[in-house]
């Protein structure tokens, strides 16, 4: 291409890295993070199952990672992307029917996705840690 | 010059019926994932705190273990074309794309074959 000198600076369309995010496109990209996390937290379901399947001693094991805080955080990841993935799911449902798309709505719908997945989150672990005591 | 029609030379060659299949089966295994993941939720949460004894005797009962089935071999599907559509998205070299595809597909399979074959080795107790 041959080397050509702009004469002035020219305003450049809406660019990922210049816009203001949205929050629908703020939720969308969040949708695929989620969506993206849980692929390898699946590792952690296998672990779980692969444990429980093969006797006490690598039970412990998994049981000890999980209560580490590390293994602790994980999880607590793990349930938020899935709440999230999931809520933005019944979202992309919602608008598969056509509904959903006007202004107000399209924002209300991304908005109450990340409102829903922390307050479902924190319910989760809320029950996970009074009423079954938490992982141990 | 070929004798052949353009319509049998283009034939078979596209997407015909089968283009749509991944977005149907990909909605599917999203509403098929909503009642099986609360499911799995409430087994996950349920089961943390017990001991190794009581998690397999749950584990291994019919209706857990047919629900955790469900509900790892729609999140199975589901990630596998969630992922796809992500290489293609993203992975424009066509040799790394079709490693990455093929990987994903290894991944997942591998995945679901052992989380499925823990599931039944409890419920049958090998």
């Amino acid at each position: 291409m041959a080397e050509t000198k702009a004469p002035v600076e020219r305003p450049l369309s809406p660019h990922i890295l210049i816009y203001r995010w949205p929050i629908t496109m703020m939720m969308s990209i969040a949708h695929r993070a989620t969506g993206m996390g849980l692929y390898f937290g699946t590792l952690l379901l296998a672990w779980w199952l692969i444990a429980a399947s093969s006797g006490p001693k690598p039970y412990a094991d998994f049981q000890w990672f999980i209560n580490t805080w590390i293994g602790k955080l994980v999880l607590f990841g793990y349930t938020w992307a899935l709440m999230h993935h999931m809520l933005g799911g019944i979202r992309h449902l919602i608008w598969d029917t056509g509904r959903g798309f006007e202004p107000g709505e399209r924002e209300w719908l991304a908005g109450a996705t990340l409102v829903g997945s922390i307050v479902l989150t924190i319910i989760l672990w809320l029950i996970g840690f009074v009423f079954m005591g938490g992982p141990r | 010059m070929s004798m052949r029609t353009p319509l049998a030379r283009v034939r078979g060659l596209g997407t015909a019926k089968t283009g749509t299949e991944d977005f149907w089966r990909q909605r599917i295994t999203a509403v098929a994932n909503i009642p099986l993941a609360i499911a799995g939720i409430v087994i996950v949460i349920t089961l943390l705190g017990r001991s190794h004894a009581a998690v397999v005797q749950i584990l291994g009962s019919p209706v857990v273990a047919i629900f955790l089935l469900l509900f790892v071999l729609s999140t199975a599907w589901h990630m596998r074309i969630g992922m796809q559509v992500v290489i293609e998205d993203y992975v424009h070299d066509e040799r790394r794309k079709l490693a990455l595809v093929m990987a994903n597909i290894f991944f997942v399979v591998a995945v679901g074959l052992t989380s499925t074959y823990a599931l039944l080795k409890l419920s049958f107790g090998v």
